[in-house]
């Protein structure tokens, strides 16, 4: 028995499909993302699990109880927004104590558990400080901590990572990778970032247009993405024919042998150099060392050979 | 600016000032403060408006929220109405509640006898007078919110009565601050209720009316014009406070609010809005039916003959003309001169010391109650030594004060306006050589249409309405309908009276539904422009 289970959801707003006969399992401790780019519907989605959206037909399950109907208040989720969604008027204390003063517990509890939850995101020092006063990264590490501490079952992260700077975001991504792991929580992620997606989740989900696209591991959404979609979603893509693809970095160069190509154009791209090459496949993007590039003496214009390895071509489903 | 400065410190300088035009320091302010009849005025002025500004930010608090946080049906029609009160001259509410709660009223008759002429009467006008303008601060207040710290607190399982308090309630508070001293000094400074339903209970603004117009007492008149000032600077002051406060709490990252359905909360609040909506139209509609009867109560036919009264000494319908005149005068021109001086401060590069001084002036007007403009003008248009003295006793004199009266509202509707622009504009057009005045004529103008019209009908409104500053400065031959309003109450013409304020009310309603069809075209244009 899966730890959450939705079935055949379907959303509308108005005449728009939001979601169409969405199915998804989940396990206990898992981190799933769900990918996709903006107004795919997988917002509504994870707004559907909180219970914050209704839904014309479906179910939500939680371990093997229907709580389609249940209020969000009943499910025991966390949950973080894009926004930080902090009470401007309290302190970092009180906005983390929010969720646990309906709680019975007594003071003394609530605040060893605010004070935990508090240091879990390292903000000790900023205990008393007013939202305003904290940078975004930090104001973010509140949301979290005012998601973790009341212990929920399910942690909803809507596109937590996407208003931060990329320093703080690539910070924060492991911080939450690493919480998520030490606690075993099972945590659902919203996001439109790839990179983010492959690095943090064990497994993703990929929407598109209102419908769940492909599942899988992050290796496996890379190596053998199933559509068209998620190959060119996820990471470059050279598209050899409708139903065949190939990534730059698998595609070898060489100075004879293989395909005849024409290189087009250069970018240096730090740890690699990426070429565009005019060839009978097509134009192919294929990114190669550098010291792959010095040996073949590959310059604009050069005159090369491609090799397209048969174990690495992707093969996609026929539309 | 000149003309806000300049009176405003001979008004200073005279309330400091014996008879024979020695400084006499506080003399002045400590014979007011020790005659019994004076200060009586005082706490009477304190009390009416404390009471107001509870009563009336108690029910707009709730109106708002039925407005902005339920799923209350006919809103557009629930907010038009509620706003009817602005368009009146404050004397109409007195008069709708003489005809139900008068001597002779509806009410009365049936056998509800109320003690209306003193503190109720005033209250209660007052209520109205400052409800809509109350119910739109805290609508704006209201309409801020951030959505998803409501779905947070619905995750976390709060109760409904602790988002409340949590949540809504400190979101508006500034909102709600600001209102009560809103609502607290405009009750304190308005002279129309007061003198229509005021009986006996004398409050400032009638006091001062009949020190400087009765007794021709115009020291004592500063010392009171500078008492009405002070709520108004008070309120002005945490005004600005709570503005730069304000701005913190919302970001452009927040969703709009969801209201979720719940019929039993929406009927309750339904029900409400329905109820102040017909309390306000009975009143109104009162006045509407007096107007057209005969001899009220006694011969209840119809008749038209209370529209086309006019006399010398009271004034009447030609009056009306009059202030159709005035206002139409003051929204053109008033809005021409507002314009161009936001315009010049907003786009003036250097300076900023400068910037900042010509700003404060502008919003100074705000802090000004009509009466203390009114006491003001004539001490400085009508000094001997004032080159400028040929415009008191003329119409144009009514002109200067309105504009001067209702200057800052505008000003900070063109500001904001003109702060939307990109400020990249002027510099582009001079690269490319085009003068700046151009750019003026060809840019700004045509992309502030909606705020400029907006000044306009504000202007405009308010000139038709206003009783204050013009009831000291208007000509003997020139009467404004407002001042006619209170010379035919005064003489016991209720009916003509009536009359007249159903014009204003009527005309200013037709303005402003105008003003709507014409700013939905050009928003229309503007949303193809932009696509």
């Amino acid at each position: 028995m899966s730890h959450l289970k939705i079935e055949n959801i379907t959303k509308r707003y108005g005449r728009h499909t939001v979601l169409s006969d969405v199915s998804l399992e989940v396990e206990k401790g898992e981190f799933v993302c769900i990918l996709g780019p903006s107004g795919c519907g997988k917002s509504t989605l994870l707004r559907v699990l909180a219970g914050l959206e209704n839904i014309e037909s479906g179910y939500v399950i939680i371990n093997g109880k229907d709580v389609t109907t249940v209020p969000p208040s009943k499910r025991n989720f966390g949950i973080v927004f894009q926004s930080y969604a902090l009470f401007p008027n309290m302190t970092v204390l009180q906005n983390v104590a929010y969720g646990l003063s309906g709680k019975k517990l007594n003071k003394g509890e609530i605040a060893a558990k605010v004070d935990q939850a508090i240091e879990t995101v390292n903000l000790g020092d900023h205990k008393n400080k007013y939202p305003q006063q904290l940078s975004g990264g930090q104001q973010q590490r509140v949301a979290l901590a005012r998601a973790i501490v009341i212990e929920p079952d399910f942690l909803l992260l809507d596109e937590p990572l996407s208003a931060l700077d990329a320093k703080v975001r690539i910070k924060l991504r492991r911080e939450i990778k690493t919480l998520q792991k030490k606690f075993g929580i099972t945590t659902i992620m919203v996001t439109h970032d790839q990179d983010e997606a492959l690095s943090m989740a064990d497994r993703i989900v990929v929407m598109n247009n209102a419908v769940i696209e492909q599942v899988g591991s992050p290796v496996e959404i890379y190596e053998t993405p199933k559509t068209a979609f998620v190959a060119d979603f996820i990471g470059t893509v050279n598209f050899i024919n409708s139903t065949s693809a190939v990534r730059p970095e698998w595609v070898g160069i060489g100075s004879e042998g293989g395909v005849p190509g024409k290189v087009t154009d250069i970018e240096y791209r730090g740890a690699f150099y990426r070429l565009f090459v005019d060839s009978q496949h097509g134009h192919l993007t294929v990114d190669v060392k550098a010291d792959v590039k010095n040996h073949v003496n590959v310059e604009y214009g050069t005159d090369i050979f491609i090799n397209i390895p048969n174990e690495k071509i992707i093969c996609l489903e026929a539309v | 600016m000149t003309l806000v400065v300049l009176p405003l410190i001979i008004l200073f300088v005279k309330a400091f000032e014996g008879s024979d035009g020695s400084f006499i320091g506080l003399a002045n302010f400590i014979q007011y403060f020790t005659t019994p009849n004076l200060t009586n005025s005082l706490f009477n002025t304190i009390f009416v408006s404390i009471t107001t500004a509870i009563i009336s930010v108690s029910l707009a608090f709730l109106y708002a929220y039925a407005i902005t946080r339920t799923g209350v049906k006919c809103k557009k029609l629930f907010k038009f109405t509620s706003m009817l009160p602005l368009f009146a001259p404050t004397m109409m509410l007195g008069i709708g509640l003489i005809y139900l709660f008068g001597n002779q009223g509806i009410f009365t008759h049936l056998g509800l006898r109320l003690p209306l002429y003193g503190p109720l009467g005033i209250i209660i006008s007052e209520v109205i007078y400052t409800f809509p303008q109350v119910f739109l601060v805290l609508l704006v207040s209201f309409s801020f919110a951030d959505n998803r710290l409501y779905e947070v607190a619905e995750v976390i399982g709060t109760s409904p009565i602790k988002t409340f308090f949590t949540i809504t309630l400190p979101s508006v508070k500034y909102g709600l601050i600001s209102s009560i001293f809103i609502a607290f000094s405009l009750s304190f400074t308005d002279f129309g209720a007061p003198k229509v339903v005021g009986g006996n209970y004398n409050v400032l603004a009638t006091d001062i009316y009949k020190r400087v117009v009765g007794q021709q007492d115009f020291i004592m008149g500063a010392v009171v014009g500078m008492i009405l000032m002070l709520p108004a600077i008070l309120s002005f002051t945490v005004d600005r406070f709570t503005q730069s406060k304000n701005q913190s709490t919302i970001s452009s990252k927040s969703e709009d609010y969801k209201i979720k359905p719940n019929k039993c909360r929406d009927l309750v609040f339904t029900a409400y809005c329905a109820v102040i909506n017909l309390l306000i139209l009975m009143l109104l509609g009162t006045v509407v039916y007096a107007s057209f009867i005969k001899l009220w109560p006694y011969d209840k036919s119809l008749t038209l003959a209370h529209y086309f009264m006019d006399s010398p000494a009271t004034g009447g319908i030609s009056s009306f003309f009059n202030s159709l005149l005035i206002a139409s005068l003051t929204a053109t021109i008033g809005t021409a001169f507002v314009f161009i001086n936001a315009y010049l401060i907003e786009k003036t590069r250097k300076a900023t010391l400068l910037k900042q001084t010509a700003y404060f002036l502008s919003i100074i007007p705000l802090a000004l109650p009509g009466l203390a403009i009114g006491i003001s003008f004539i001490f400085f248009f009508n000094a001997d030594s004032n080159p400028l003295k040929f415009i008191y006793g003329s119409m144009w004199i009514l002109l200067i004060a309105n504009i001067v009266h209702f200057y800052s509202v505008p000003f900070v509707t063109a500001t904001s306006s003109l702060k939307k622009l990109d400020k990249e504009f002027e510099i582009v057009s001079e690269a490319m050589k085009v003068p700046f005045y151009k750019t003026f004529y060809k840019v700004t103008i045509p992309m502030c249409l909606p705020a400029i019209l907006e000044i306009a009908v504000y202007l405009f409104v308010n000139a038709m309405v206003t009783i204050s500053a013009v009831i000291f400065l208007y000509p003997a031959q020139f009467k404004l309908a407002a001042i006619a309003i209170v010379n035919m109450e005064d003489a016991g013409d209720i009916a003509p009276a009536a009359a007249i304020s159903v014009l204003i009310i009527l005309t200013n309603v037709i303005v402003r539904v105008l003003y709507e069809l014409i700013n939905k075209k050009i928003m229309n244009k503007n949303l193809r422009s932009h696509v």
